[in-house]
């Protein structure tokens, strides 16, 4: 995984609560068994509206996407985090995240930072009133900026060291591999197993 | 959650006994424990990248024999002997069959007897029991929690880490008493008391917490009940939902393929018993609810938290005081095509559907059954009936349900996830209006533009019988069927 230190790019103010993963990326795109080339299918539904902040310039460039509360909710599919980084996102600001969401784009380097919705509001003016102003996101100081207002926002601590080393968690967990295989030998024999199989 | 002096919850009891190593440091600080998984579920839509990613790394699927695989969400539900129409799902489930060959997983296959929607053939093979952690690439996993598993859905990513280690790293979960006491009225299921839930704590209310539901409403429920609860805390934003396991759920596992046998059945009920919350354990936070108050419950809007009583009428906008949720609720009415104030058992459907995880199980069908028995379709209405699986659906024609269905007019389907989500041949049209025992009424989810009120099944089959959103007391006396029996 790649570092995250600090991103500046176009803020894209998204004024909608409870964006679910359907809405961010349509069942229909989830067929493909590739990890990458989901760009096309962010917000697949909404962006055949015109009108949607998508589709207007400079949004279209953005790569700070500031949402409202709730963002992420719903289906599991890790393909809404693929969308948007394949789109070229790199930061989603929201006051509530989802919690799979939120761990899915840990893994994959995206960053989920929670802002309080008061400072989401002074943002989404700023980006409306100024389209294209850039928002900085720094995740070492742990601070929004845009235009004049900086804001703090939140992360656990153990994702913000991933994601500022680059850790890979499979690596990380492997080096516990003797523990796991002990905790495995003191499992009890009545445990089910998937295999021989019976039914 | 770990870590308390006093008594703990189910789920603290859970998440102890699968710590292989605690996280260091304290507080906020503290990092992830790496928690052993039991039993990892999988389905061909989250784990092709996933599989792949062992493969690029070299790694072997750790532990084959605490996984297991099917087909569900891009199969067809029609027509299933024959190769799979649209390319791109024929692809997925090869590719699923291909990395099972290669990886040894086990995988029940469209036209096998134990194929069918992964949350339904857990629990009939007896695979899914008390105290065990549960996964799988997919958020209704929660609904395995109704045995008091700890039983939660994941990314691809975390796919990948349970084939290649048997652990996540997680951050221990904070916990909610969801008590719901009293008893139901007739017409009124699991379904109105989840639906219910989500409303009154909304989408994101459950956010960081495991939910466990008590109370002798919860502890009067069938396990097909408390599944259909379980599955839909993911909608209140939960990771998970449990249950406390009892004598039902005993009685559930008992002879069931996977469930222990003999001295190791006594063994494992032994330690099953002790999966309670203490009496002198505290909860996060608590909410209570009053099942004798409960009614039929029906989505109006756009998330599942967007409900009323199916009495009540489609919500003014105005009335909501929060701007967010006035804005959601104004952009909810225009997609459903609804007008404030319309009383909710006004609104005519186009399609019924009865399926999904949340309720295609044979009690889910056989209350169905009962509603429509000796009673005709709206002609204006089409109704699928999707068994969760294609032992259900073995069952169900064992018992005739399949008859009366069909008698009925309703198309009897082969299991699959079929109409929850627009992966697979079944789908609304733009505009369709749907009553649909599933558990996602997001913008399109059945199809594109198509529009979803969440229901029980009795209000499904009810509302296929009058043609509007409908309740089981509204319809009149059934003509007695041929053996005499009437609902």
């Amino acid at each position: 995984m790649e570092k995250f230190t600090t991103h500046t790019g176009i803020g894209v103010p998204l004024r909608q609560s409870n964006v679910d993963t359907d809405q961010i990326i349509p069942a229909v795109y989830l067929k493909r068994i590739t990890r990458t080339g989901f760009e096309d299918a962010l917000f697949a539904g909404w962006r055949k509206d015109e009108s949607f902040i998508l589709n207007r310039e400079p949004f279209s460039r953005g790569s700070v996407l500031v949402a409202g509360p709730d963002f992420g909710t719903g289906s599991s599919r890790e393909h809404a985090v693929w969308a948007l980084k394949d789109y070229g996102f790199k930061a989603v600001l929201s006051s509530r995240f989802a919690d799979i969401f939120r761990g899915n784009s840990g893994k994959q380097g995206l960053l989920a930072a929670e802002v309080a919705q008061d400072d989401i509001e002074l943002i989404w003016k700023e980006l409306e009133n100024h389209p294209g102003t850039e928002v900085t996101v720094d995740l070492a100081a742990r601070t929004v900026r845009c235009g004049t207002i900086t804001a703090p926002f939140g992360i656990d601590d153990y994702t913000r060291w991933r994601l500022l080393e680059g850790l890979d968690d499979i690596g990380l967990t492997l080096q516990h591999e003797a523990e796991i295989t002990e905790y495995e030998s003191a499992r009890p024999s009545w445990k089910p197993r998937t295999l021989p199989a019976k039914s | 959650m770990a870590g308390h002096t006093a008594g703990r919850t189910l789920a603290e009891k859970v998440w102890d006994a699968h710590v292989v190593r605690r996280g260091e440091g304290e507080g906020a600080a503290r990092q992830p424990d790496l928690i052993f998984i039991d039993l990892h579920l999988v389905h061909e839509v989250t784990s092709p990248q996933a599989f792949e990613g062992l493969r690029l790394a070299g790694r072997k699927l750790r532990r084959p024999d605490l996984t297991i695989a099917t087909e569900d969400h891009n199969t067809p539900t029609i027509d299933i002997d024959k190769p799979i129409a649209d390319l791109t799902s024929r692809t997925q489930i090869e590719t699923l069959r291909n990395n099972c060959r290669e990886f040894g997983v086990r995988l029940h296959p469209l036209g096998d007897a134990e194929q069918g929607i992964v949350h339904v053939v857990g629990p009939q093979l007896g695979l899914t029991q008390p105290g065990l952690t549960v996964v799988c690439g997919d958020s209704h996993t929660s609904t395995h929690g109704a045995f008091g598993a700890l039983a939660f859905g994941i990314g691809t990513s975390e796919v990948e880490h349970v084939m290649a280690t048997q652990t996540l790293s997680l951050k221990p979960f904070k916990t909610m008493a969801i008590n719901v006491e009293g008893t139901l009225r007739p017409g009124v299921s699991a379904k109105d008391i989840i639906l219910a839930v989500i409303a009154k704590i909304g989408t994101g209310g459950g956010q960081g917490y495991v939910l466990e539901y008590r109370g002798s409403a919860i502890r009067a429920l069938s396990m097909e009940g408390r599944m259909t609860i379980c599955n839909m805390s993911i909608e209140a934003g939960a990771r998970a939902g449990m249950v406390a396991p009892d004598e039902t759920t005993f009685d559930y596992l008992k002879g069931r393929p996977h469930a222990p046998e003999g001295a190791d059945w006594d063994a494992a009920v032994d330690y099953w018993r002790t999966l309670h919350t203490d009496e002198d354990a505290v909860f996060d936070a608590e909410v209570f609810l009053d099942a004798d108050e409960l009614e039929p419950f029906v989505t109006w809007g756009t998330n599942p938290g967007q409900g009323v009583s199916l009495s009540e009428r489609v919500p003014d906008p105005e009335d909501f005081g929060d701007e967010n949720a006035k804005a959601a609720a104004e952009r909810a009415l225009q997609y459903m095509g609804l007008e404030a104030g319309t009383p909710m058992k006004e609104i005519r459907v186009d399609t019924v559907f009865l399926g999904s995880c949340t309720n295609s199980r044979i009690e889910d069908l056989r209350a169905a059954a009962e509603i429509i028995r000796g009673r005709a379709k709206d002609p204006h209405v089409r109704m699928l009936v999707v068994p969760g699986s294609a032992r259900v659906r073995l069952e169900a024609e064992a018992e005739g349900l399949d008859q009366v269905f069909k008698d009925f007019g309703a198309e009897w389907r082969f299991a699959g996830c079929s109409m929850c989500l627009g992966m697979n041949p079944d789908q609304l049209a733009p505009g369709e209006r749907c009553a649909s025992t599933s558990n996602r009424n997001f913008e399109g989810r059945q199809g594109k533009g198509g529009r979803t009120h969440l229901v029980s099944p009795v209000v499904a089959a009810a509302t296929a019988v009058r043609g509007t959103l409908s309740s089981p007391s509204d319809l009149e006396p059934a003509a007695p069927d041929a053996a005499g029996r009437a609902a």
